[in-house]
């Protein structure tokens, strides 16, 4: 637990030191916003119309600013997270191999598992900053017209699982190689992957759909998006992560044996 | 303090350690000497659990590298030959984060770290980040990293290597006042250090141990078939001949042409291993009433073995 606190300690500090963070971070919150934006300003656009001229309403099915407004936003956030958790991640590993620190860490007395859920957590820590940083904007919903709340906890439960899944893989994805751009591009393009994957259901058959449906991210979190709070979207996100981070720890130790 | 086994590591076909055996007594200093690639950073990475052997065992104070790597990774303040800092971290900021990971009480970090800094001279760096520091200054970091806990054992890969001859003679210094308090393994290419620092010497060779011994009987035991320069006057084919007479002489070559019944010539004696028969060439000398004017043992450095050890065992095998 000590050498955890350390290493998550260690890992947020250098997060902080480097720019990575703060533009990792601005970027995000520039994306979504900038998305909030459109979705809440269309969505106003149409409530103005549907005052004058019920059937827009009729068209849209209920103007309900959850379902029109936070729900896409939280789709849209997810996606964002898709192409900024890599560079966060990336460094994790592979720049510890690059300038050889690796070495000295591992003749620390400190268990690789200790290594890399101190890794994760700074990490995760960065990530719920940046999800902090949205806020505002589901706020801001909140200002002017009445979201569900349990809808909008939900949705950032989902976010946050999502996220450790990101993290995780990304880290195992590091702890791959030395190059820092290796395990970015073979993190996003595995996330990428899987996060679509779900799309290739609608002509498959209809067993291999549903493993595809299951293996998909966003199917997974349309629940969470939609309020639903389903225990086989929280086992799916919460083996994910286990999964990646077991197999981040056998990657460390392999490279003990393989020399 | 420190048993090594039988410890043998492959890679690919070349490269790796074979069947290397040793052990160090607390508060002795083992100094590794090599080539390049020889297999010095293979053990020590070994010892220090970074990697895992294919064969053998190796015990740190008594924990085995294998079976109980914490316990003996405590014991150890490694210093990698390239000095892997994290280089946005500040001096004390990083000395703290790694006493809290070997495992400095708490309360005692701040303390422990400052005793150290001052140890290793650092004290007047302490705002600066690593990266702004000279190669010289992050070998003290590295030093101090190695010592911020306090262990018994502490391993050096090639601590002086890219230094100015100043920040060497330092660093030298700072690992000779280290001894008696921890047993330290230390590896070089360079002869002289060695044998300045180091108590024993264990010379390895594509990843095998060639020799083992103190500096000085290194020397002693290579002394018998070093060389003895004779420079005396007498016509050079009599000298040759009466000097090859002497028992214990193994073997004697006239090192110039000058030698004549007027003029010194130099010649190169070799005695039969073990043996000084120096004194029976000053007598052979007055005997034949040759001008004897210098009589001096060529003594072999550590070079000279090393450089020996390693092509004689290349021209047995």
């Amino acid at each position: 637990m000590r050498n955890f606190l350390f290493i998550f300690g260690k890992e947020v500090r250098s997060y902080l030191n480097s720019p990575v963070a703060f533009v990792v971070i601005t970027i995000f919150t520039a994306l979504t916003g900038y998305y909030f934006y459109n979705i809440f300003a269309s969505f106003s656009t149409i409530s103005y119309q549907a005052q004058t001229d019920p059937s827009v309403a009729t068209q849209f099915g209920a103007l309900n600013v959850t379902e029109m407004v936070v729900r896409p936003f939280f789709g849209i956030v997810s996606v964002v997270m898709l192409f900024m958790l890599p560079m966060l991640t990336m460094r994790s590993f592979a720049e510890e191999k690059k300038s050889g620190t690796m070495e000295l860490l591992l003749t620390f007395p400190v268990r690789d598992s200790e290594a890399i859920l101190g890794k994760f957590a700074g990490c995760m820590g960065i990530f719920a900053v940046m999800l902090a940083l949205t806020f505002p904007s589901v706020a801001l919903v909140g200002v002017f017209g009445a979201p569900e709340w349990g809808v909008v906890a939900s949705g950032y439960v989902g976010l946050l699982l999502m996220g450790g899944a990101f993290v995780a893989l990304g880290i195992f994805m590091s702890s791959l190689t030395e190059n820092q751009v290796v395990a970015a591009a073979l993190s996003f393009a595995s996330l990428l992957i899987l996060y679509m994957v779900g799309y290739s259901a609608g002509f498959a058959g209809e067993q291999v759909a549903r493993a595809l449906e299951y293996l998909s991210f966003d199917v997974h979190f349309q629940n969470f998006a939609k309020g639903v709070l389903d225990t086989s979207d929280l086992t799916y996100y919460l083996l994910f992560t286990i999964l990646f981070l077991f197999l981040s720890m056998r990657s460390l130790e392999s490279k003990r044996w393989r020399g | 303090m420190i048993e090594v086994e039988r410890l043998t590591k492959t890679y690919g076909p070349a490269r790796g350690i074979t069947d290397i055996s040793f052990s160090v007594e607390k508060g002795e200093i083992l100094g590794f000497l090599g080539p390049n690639g020889a297999g010095k950073t293979t053990t020590m990475r070994i010892l220090t659990c970074f990697m895992s052997a294919t064969s053998g065992s190796a015990k740190i104070a008594g924990f085995d590298v294998f079976e109980d790597a914490l316990a003996a990774r405590r014991q150890i303040g490694y210093l990698p030959e390239t000095v892997p800092l994290y280089t946005d971290m500040q001096v004390p900021v990083y000395l703290r984060f790694v006493a809290g990971l070997k495992g400095v009480p708490y309360r005692q970090i701040k303390i422990r770290v400052e005793e150290v800094m001052e140890r290793v001279g650092l004290t007047h760096m302490a705002h600066k980040y690593i990266g702004e520091l000279s190669k010289g200054y992050r070998q003290r970091v590295g030093l101090a990293q190695a010592l911020v806990n306090d262990p018994q054992v502490l391993i050096l890969d090639e601590p002086t290597i890219g230094l100015d001859p100043k920040q060497i003679i330092e660093i030298r210094s700072l690992i000779k006042g280290l001894q008696g308090e921890r047993t330290i393994i230390l590896s070089s290419h360079i002869l002289p250090e060695i044998s300045m620092i180091a108590g024993r010497v264990v010379i390895i060779d594509e990843g095998r141990i060639k020799a083992m011994d103190t500096p000085d009987n290194l020397i002693k035991r290579l002394r018998g078939a070093g060389k003895t320069m004779v420079r005396l006057t007498g016509p050079r084919e009599k000298v040759l001949s009466s000097l090859r007479q002497i028992n214990g002489v193994a073997q004697v070559e006239a090192a110039d042409d000058a030698g004549t019944a007027a003029a010194a010539g130099l010649y190169m004696v070799e005695f039969a291993n073990g043996q000084n028969a120096a004194h029976k060439i000053a007598r052979a000398a007055a005997e034949n009433h040759w001008d004897l004017y210098e009589l001096t043992p060529v003594k072999m450095s550590l070079e000279d073995i090393f450089i020996r050890i390693v092509t004689e065992e290349e021209a047995s095998a």
